[in-house]
């Protein structure tokens, strides 16, 4: 077990008159290589979570494991999981502040110690992972990039510090068809070749549905559902629609249909699979 | 008199680094009328223009070459740029920008006591914007506080209150939750209809463009097409070469008349595709 969150709570100014209940009675446990995706509406708890998941802010009451051991109990282990996770915020790009792409890489490995022979590495490594040019971009201004640049130069700039969880919060956020496709992959790619474990948070239950194999439901700082896509959109569809959580396209599609009666399977995740479905359906008759 | 009750573009050109060698236009010779009462949405890749085309409308960016008109006015006449923006109010991306007061009333009131609106006249005028945008209930409350699509609509009262005729939208959805998002464009689509109020707005997602009247399609600067969604969207190459997003029920027609379903691929909604589904299965 990597991450386990036990009975874990939050309250926002406890004891004060503005008191306000984030997250209630959390239990959580995540594995090293899994892909999580996060999802609720505003205001639901999710940055809570996050803060909560990397440390950053101390549970008003519960525990927090990393590698079985207290965080908050061990201060020693609560510096490894920083360096151990990498957390890009939602809009990164708004936190660069180096003058050239390297120095912006390399200010977090820097700052932990490592040798400027192990720096220049790490930088072109990072860079190669992300699909940047080493030699290209990095005495360019992190300003000059395209928006889906950016994000994938702080994406670069996470893993300088090698990681095992990365937490994405709205990665895809107002990227374009092409810059959203292609830092995708990069996502998959980092999990799947990179073995990372990739906590993702988003709205877009399209990108969620394809990419992730583990969804987490958070409703009023409760976890209301915990579950592979699959079995999610096969069985708690309707409680979805009653929270008002957008369904993928095809999902919901192919949910009406069932419910009008045709023998279609609901727990769709992605177009190839409506596509299927459908010509599956349409042959027979 | 001919032109009046409208935005109109006129061989507008725009480049941002006119001092330097390589002029780059972010605007190339843009002709364009958007009349009272319209309903338009204007679509594009990143760097295409779009936000160029929006600050165009009320004085915040002024053409390079060209001229446009408001109401007969030229937003190069700095002696009536006032009032060419109390006729064109602008949304932004980024709500928490566009606040600047306490109480959600004194927001809406800050433009009105810039221009010298007379107490009972900013009270009245407040009461009805807010009663518009569905706040009343808020109207006290810290504008920090309210979600992402209730602080946009703090934003769209205070333009409301100003009686603007012509609300210019810069994605303004873009940095909320689906439910501020839809939240919004309610809204949007009251104020075209009930309060006349023409609407121009820009939008990344193609599910909004897709409820305008008309959609403008901006490619490097130009106009590509001006049509309506059913025909901007029948052309799902085009939206695909220029770098936009497809509705995913879109994917799914296409794909299913790929292998032979005989079915429209400009289908836009999940009622459409149930109802052509039937006639299948």
């Amino acid at each position: 077990m990597l991450i386990h969150l036990k009975n874990v709570s939050y309250t926002y100014n406890l004891n004060m008159p503005f008191e306000t209940v984030a997250l209630t009675s959390i239990n959580l446990k995540i594995d090293k290589g899994e892909f999580v995706g996060i999802i609720g509406h505003t205001g639901c708890g999710k940055t809570t979570l996050l803060q909560i998941l990397n440390g950053l802010l101390e549970p008003t009451s519960g525990q927090v494991f990393f590698d079985s051991i207290d965080i908050h109990k061990n201060k020693h282990k609560l510096r490894e999981l920083r360096k151990k996770i990498g957390l890009a915020f939602q809009y990164p790009e708004n936190q660069f502040f180096e003058e050239n792409i390297f120095k912006e890489i390399a200010f977090g490995p820097k700052n932990m110690g490592i040798s400027e022979q192990e720096l220049e590495k790490r930088v072109k490594q990072s860079l190669e992972i992300v699909g940047l040019d080493y030699y290209s971009y990095k005495d360019r201004s992190p300003f000059s990039l395209s928006g889906g640049e950016m994000r994938r130069l702080a994406i670069a700039s996470i893993l300088a510090i090698d990681p095992e969880i990365i937490i994405l919060d709205e990665p895809t956020a107002s990227l374009d068809p092409q810059s959203c496709n292609k830092l995708l992959s990069v996502i998959i790619n980092l999990y799947q070749k990179y073995n990372k474990t990739i906590i993702m948070v988003s709205h877009n239950m399209e990108i969620i549905a394809e990419l992730t194999k583990r969804i987490i439901v958070l409703e009023k700082g409760k976890i209301i559902m915990d579950d592979t896509p699959r079995n999610i959109f096969r069985f708690s569809i309707e409680k979805l629609e009653n929270i008002g959580l957008s369904l993928p396209q095809v999902t919901y599609t192919l949910y009406k249909l069932k419910k009008m009666g045709k023998p279609v399977s609901s727990a769709i995740l992605t177009v190839a699979e409506a596509k299927d479905e459908i010509l599956k359906l349409v042959r027979k008759r | 008199m001919k032109g009046n009750f409208l935005i109109k573009f006129d061989q507008v050109s725009h480049f941002y680094d006119l001092e330097t060698e390589h002029k780059v236009p972010s605007l190339l010779d843009i002709s364009l009328e958007i009349n009272k009462g319209d309903f338009v949405a204007i679509i594009g890749a990143n760097g295409s223009g779009k936000s160029t085309l929006a600050k165009h409308m009320n004085g915040l960016l002024l053409p390079s070459e060209g001229n446009v008109f408001v109401e007969n006015l030229n937003t190069k006449d700095w002696g009536k740029i006032w009032d060419i923006r109390k006729k064109v109010g602008m949304v932004f991306q980024n709500p928490d920008n566009q606040l600047v007061a306490t109480t959600v009333e004194d927001d809406i009131a800050f433009g009105l006591e810039n221009i010298g609106i007379k107490l009972e006249e900013m009270k009245r005028r407040i009461d009805w914007a807010i009663n518009i945008v569905g706040l009343s209930e808020l109207r006290n409350s810290e504008p920090h506080l309210l979600s992402g699509g209730q602080k946009q609509k703090v934003v769209i009262a205070g333009a409301l209150a100003m009686h603007t005729s012509y609300l210019v939208l810069d994605e303004p959805t873009s940095m909320l939750d689906p439910r501020g998002r839809k939240e919004v464009l309610e809204i949007i689509k009251r104020l075209n209809r009930e309060e006349n109020i023409t609407i121009i707005y820009i939008t990344q997602f193609m599910s909004e463009a897709a409820q305008f009247k008309k959609i403008i399609v901006l490619d490097k600067g130009k106009i590509i097409s001006i049509d309506t969604p059913k025909n901007v969207f029948s052309k799902a190459d085009l939206l695909i070469n220029l770098n936009l997003e497809i509705p995913q029920i879109t994917k799914l027609a296409r794909e299913l008349a790929k292998y032979g379903l005989d079915i429209p691929t400009n289908i836009l909604n999940e009622e459409e595709m149930i109802r052509y589904l039937c006639l299948y299965i």
